[in-house]
């Protein structure tokens, strides 16, 4: 056996069982030296248990995990990564507020007699991230980066502690397409360097475009483990979803014909330093995508429609009558919903109910005094979970054990329990698997069709063109362009962000 | 199902830790559940376990709501000196009782308020917000009585602190009826949930349109006007003000009671009764101390053990190693 | 109203300083004494007796409140020193670190007095110290207790001070001397009360369930009057009488437990003077006048008062001092 063909790692007949469920059954998993090796599956198929098993997070109720050959036993992430597997989360999890050398170096600093040399620290700091295409001020706060960068601090570091097996867990997700080249460029000197690189995605394209192998889960079964160059995209996802994709990425845009009355109308709204003035209006049975890089006022426009900040001045009028909205409890008053880009942090409620997540808003709109029973909460809940169809075993659960695109789908049943007049919805795709991914654009061409409202960002450009009457670019905090009927392709989008910004530099 | 449920709530380690308490108390002196009726009222060491941990009790229902917005109140203790030393001076002044105690009331619900300010309005820390009235309050309430121990002889007071009604003391009354009617206000409207949301995710809750800041207000205010109430009961207890030590690190005692009541300092789930219930087990103990003849030294390591051993029995481990155990036992067959 | 209640402190002090020694030579001296804070009543008492002394001598007092820190001590000792004054008196919050400021203070020529607490520090840095002797109290008391139950079997319950602090230390061993010698008469029950009121009624019901609803306990002994007071609303509530079914003995001597002899419901309490300063200021007098050096430690007299002492006299004399 050669050396390139001994897997650095390996998982044989991985069994995982929590409660009464199985998370995995029988699952095998090898990673060569040099491979960048995908892994995939829809949420719930059983991909983070693997993972958390091979990092040594979970114990496996049976079978065992192989390190060059060898049988090992992790008892915590810590001991795995000491042996060679390192770990970086689609949440990077370093201290934003030390500096990207502190980080970089944490717990295993150069010292002299006991005392961390900085000058060494920042030196060697530079030095790695040299390598990895990277010339930033190593002693500035590493939350004071974008995320890209703090991911690719998190790589190296994770690199420089372990060197043998580096896992991504969805790296890309909040990253936008520069971002992502950048990030796979350095995937690419990683395995040059002989590393066996995990990569977990819900981006097809990024698989194709990064990875040699694939490992398919679904249900905690493995699937089958495949060279990508022999496989097409509907192929993956056959395996993946065991039937062919609801929606054709090939959709035509929506036709602008069917357009009701203007629902509500943003003139002059803005903020300085975040966003410059807009004025745009949304008709009753319209979507609108709004487009534009990471940073380009995307989220605090929707943020000022909101009421979560404040605007510096400008009208807001729904149904043509004139409304103030500078707290989010005025917005819910006046008919608003917004599923906000950062779930975890400013959708869910984790440890409670799915039932009280989804009743939650209608209750703060109804007031303290008229409280929804029992009975009424469950009634509600049971009817937006079953139209959005939230996969939960019941509804009194945590929401925080439903996957991503459960939870998302519970955040949006929480608006739509409201009866809203206009919808906003921030990157509603977000980290979550192709079947939801497919079940929301669904459900934002129904409400459409109901007759709602929308704002939709994101930063899927074929999803933009897929669902939108109009879109509107935002650049530098700015509303740049609306594009209209023939206008909505991802080319022409494309071009209207990237147009006058090379000028700039 | 309710019936399952009520059965569910009896089996909470909470109830286990006080019937172990108290039936400790039992061993230690077998006169402990013996209970007389003298001079119109129930007598016995249970009812001074009840008594006794009423104004624990009454700052625990305040300090629930508190600590499941993920807040604290540090403050309460200093807030009874003060409604102690308010209605005391005016009383002894002359004023009316009604009026004194709406007053001493008042107060606390000032205090809370202001409290609240600070938490909701200026943004500061609730420990470090409430922090600034434990160490200001105290020094306020001896501005009050001028350093000294302020005796009054009003009836009412008196009452408050040491009168019955139907047998039982005015202070048990009091708590329960306090209790009682906070857990209908959080039950019976939304406040419950809409105070867990804030609690689990302050963020969330302001994108989902909860009124964030007037829910602080609302519980750092009900937390003040608890403390006052419980600052009436101790005065008229010993029918004195006593600013130095009327509520002395009872503030503790009633966190305390709320974290062994099962309400997490992290804010989100709560239940007031199981935190008056955590009251019970802390001056259960207490009692169960005094009537040990054990030397005072003992005093603190005997309650901190116990304490110590209810909280592990309460983890999240024990529960799963608790969890395991029946679910083997289930299995096993015969 | 104001009046009547300045009237009233006069009047009181000048009861009580009728006992002290007549100083005179101190009429414009100026004397600085850094006091504790005002932490209970008794503290207050010692200031307000303190500051009417030293008005009656026609001295310059300089008052500085401490608020219970002993940085803020230092501060207002080395105050007094850069403004010259004849004398300090200082009631020490702790027991240590006072070397540097007192050497300062000795470098001056400025006397230091130390008043109700001793510290850790050579003897050559201060005058004197006024204290009371704690053991003494509590003897005292138990030697009451002998006299007054004669050969009949006494079981004492005992509500003891904060655990640890040293009056609760020293009025236990005392108290425990005092009755050493009466075979009849033992200690059953000893629990801490904390010093408060609230503590100590709450400790006595305990006792009292615990002795069969009080009818084997034959006397109550409190290391303050204030758990005194405590314990005699928790007797009363059980339906015994204090004072009479169980004998009831302090240490202390504020205004509430003399209301309570009046009312027949307290048998005895020790007196720990506020009155530290006039005992400092005649020493001081011999000293600054004469030269005489003072003896290192000047005891308070542990005066016992019972009902036969005209409690209400001696209430209405106290009421004032701000107990």
């Amino acid at each position: 056996m050669t050396a390139g063909d001994t897997p650095v790692v390996e998982a044989r007949g991985i069994v995982k069982i929590f409660g009464q469920h199985r998370a995995l059954d029988g699952v095998d998993f090898a990673v060569r030296a040099g491979e960048v090796h995908a892994l995939l599956g829809e949420n719930g198929a059983g991909k983070s248990t693997l993972i958390k098993i091979l990092t040594g997070a979970y114990q496996p109720d049976g079978g065992e995990v192989l390190l060059n050959g060898a049988p090992v036993r992790f008892s915590d992430p810590l001991q795995a990564q000491g042996q060679g597997i390192g770990t970086v989360y689609q949440e990077v999890n370093l201290l934003p507020n030390r500096s990207v050398a502190e980080n970089l170096f944490l717990g295993h600093q150069p010292t002299r007699f006991g005392i961390v040399q900085r000058k060494v620290i920042a030196a060697q700091a530079r030095e790695l991230l040299a390598t990895y295409g990277l010339e930033i001020d190593v002693k500035a706060e590493l939350g004071s980066y974008s995320v890209a960068v703090q991911q690719i601090v998190a790589i190296a570091r994770a690199v420089e502690l372990s060197g043998k097996v580096l896992v991504l867990d969805e790296p890309t997700a909040s990253l936008d397409r520069n971002e992502v080249a950048k990030l796979f460029e350095v995937i690419g000197r990683l395995k040059a360097r002989g590393l066996a690189i995990i990569f977990i995605t819900h981006f097809l394209d990024q698989v194709f475009a990064v990875a040699d192998r694939v490992t398919i889960l679904r249900n905690g079964q493995l699937i089958g483990t495949r060279d990508l160059s022999a496989l097409t995209a509907t192929e993956v996802v056959r395996m993946m979803l065991g039937k062919d994709l609801a929606y054709d990425q090939r959709t035509l845009g929506v036709a602008e014909s069917v357009q009701g009355p203007v629902r509500v109308e943003f003139r002059g709204i803005g903020r300085a330093g975040r966003v410059a003035p807009f004025t745009l209006s949304l008709h009753e049975g319209e979507v609108v995508g709004v487009a534009g890089l990471l940073g380009s006022g995307r989220t605090e426009m929707a943020r000022l429609m909101f009421g979560v900040d404040a605007s510096d001045g400008g009208e807001v009028t729904v149904g043509g009558r004139s409304v103030t909205i500078r707290n989010p409890q005025q917005a819910v008053a006046a008919g608003f919903g917004f599923c906000p880009e950062d779930r975890k942090l400013d959708g869910i409620f984790g440890e409670l109910s799915v039932r009280e997540n989804i009743i939650i808003a209608l209750q703060a709109k109804l007031g303290w005094f008229r409280a929804l029973n029992r009975d009424e909460q469950n009634e509600v809940a049971g009817r937006y979970a079953e139209d959005l169809d939230i996969r939960a075993a019941n509804h009194d659960m945590p929401v925080k054990l439903l996957s991503g695109g459960n939870q998302q789908k519970v955040i949006l049943a929480r608006w739509l329990a409201i009866d809203p007049s206009f919808l906003i919805l921030d990157e509603p795709t977000r980290g979550i698997d192709v079947g939801a991914h497919a079940e929301i654009v669904r459900t934002i061409n129904r409400l459409r069709e109901e007759g709602l409202a929308l704002l939709v960002i994101s930063s899927e450009l074929d999803e933009v063109v897929a669902y939108s009457n109009r879109v509107v670019v935002m650049r530098d905090r700015e509303m740049v362009a609306e594009l209209r009927g023939e206008e909505i392709t991802p080319a022409v989008i494309v071009s209207a962000i990237a147009e006058n910004t090379g000028a700039k530099a | 199902m309710r019936r399952s449920n009520l059965k569910a709530h009896l089996l909470r380690p909470q109830f286990a830790a006080l019937a172990a308490v108290l039936f400790i108390n039992w061993l230690l002196f077998p006169g402990f559940f013996a209970i007389t009726w003298q001079d119109g009222r129930f007598f016995g060491s249970v009812i001074d376990v009840l008594n006794r941990g009423a104004p624990v009790a009454i700052l625990a229902i305040g300090m629930t709501a508190v600590i499941a917005t993920r807040g604290v109140d540090l403050s309460v203790g200093a807030v009874m000196a003060i409604s102690g030393a308010v209605a005391a001076v005016m009383v002894s002044d002359g004023t009316p009782a009604v009026v004194a105690v709406a007053v001493a009331l008042s107060a606390g619900l000032v205090c809370g308020l202001w409290n609240g300010v600070l938490v909701t309005y200026l943004d500061i820390q609730p420990i470090i917000a409430t922090l600034v009235l434990m160490v200001a309050g105290r020094g306020l309430a001896q501005l009050v009585t001028e350093g000294s121990i302020v005796t009054f002889a009003d009836p009412l007071l008196i009452y408050i602190g040491t009168g019955s009604l139907l047998g039982l003391p005015m202070p048990v009354v009091i708590a329960a009826v306090l209790m009682l009617l906070a857990t209908l206000a959080v039950r019976r409207t939304a406040l419950g949930l809409l105070i867990e949301a804030v609690g689990v995710n302050r963020s969330a809750a302001r994108f989902a349109g909860i009124s964030s800041r007037l829910l602080l207000l609302l519980v750092y205010t009900f937390a003040g006007f608890c403390a006052a109430i419980s600052g009436l009961i101790v005065a008229g207890d010993i029918r004195g003000a006593d600013a130095n030590n009327a509520g002395l690190w009872m503030e503790l005692d009633a966190i305390l009671a709320v974290v062994i009541g099962g309400t997490s300092l992290l804010g989100g789930r709560f239940s007031i009764p199981m935190s008056v219930v955590g009251a019970l087990i802390i001056q259960a103990m207490n009692t169960g101390i005094l009537i040990s003849g054990f030397s005072p030294q003992f005093n603190l390591v005997v309650k901190s053990a116990v304490i110590i051993l209810i909280l592990v029995l309460q983890s999240p481990m024990a529960a799963q190693w608790i969890a395991r155990r029946t679910t083997a036992a289930e299995r096993t067959p015969r | 109203m104001k009046i009547i209640k300045k009237l009233a402190l006069v009047a009181g002090i000048g009861a009580l300083l009728s006992t002290t020694a007549h100083a005179e030579g101190l009429t414009g001296k100026i004397i600085g004494f850094s006091q504790i804070g005002s932490e209970s009543g008794w503290r207050a008492a010692e200031t307000s007796v303190t500051k009417a002394e030293a008005e009656k001598l026609g001295i310059d007092l300089k008052f500085a409140d401490a608020q219970q820190k002993q940085e803020n001590q230092i501060k207002a000792i080395r105050g007094f020193i850069a403004q010259g004054v004849d004398a300090i008196l200082v009631a020490p919050v702790v027991a240590t670190g006072w070397e540097e400021v007192l050497t300062e203070a000795k470098e001056a020529n400025i006397p230091v007095v130390l008043l109700d607490r001793g510290i850790e520090a050579p003897e050559d840095l201060y005058l004197t110290s006024v204290a009371s002797d704690q053991v003494k109290e509590g003897r005292v008391a138990g030697e009451w207790l002998v006299g007054q139950v004669g050969d009949k079997e006494c079981k004492v319950v005992e509500l003891q001070g904060t655990v640890g602090s040293s009056p609760a230390i020293n009025r236990k061993q005392g108290f425990e001397e005092g009755i050493a010698g009466a075979a009849n008469v033992s200690i059953i029950r000893s629990q801490t009360g904390d010093f408060t009121r609230s503590k100590g009624k709450e400790v006595m019901e305990g006792f009292l369930k615990a002795e069969g609803g009080g009818a084997g306990i034959c006397a109550v002994y409190a290391h303050n009057d204030d758990m005194a007071v405590g314990a005699i609303q928790a007797i009363k509530d059980a339906g015994l009488k204090p004072g009479t079914d169980i004998l009831v003995v302090s240490i202390d001597a504020v205004p509430d437990i003399f209301a309570a002899m009046v009312a027949g419901e307290a048998n005895a309490t020790v007196e720990l003077t506020p009155n530290m300063a006039g005992p400092a200021f005649a020493a001081l007098d011999a000293y600054l006048n004469a030269g005489t050096v003072p003896e290192k430690f000047i005891i308070t007299e542990s005066k016992l008062y019972t009902p036969a002492d005209d409690p209400q006299g001696e209430y209405d004399r106290r009421k004032g001092l701000g107990y």
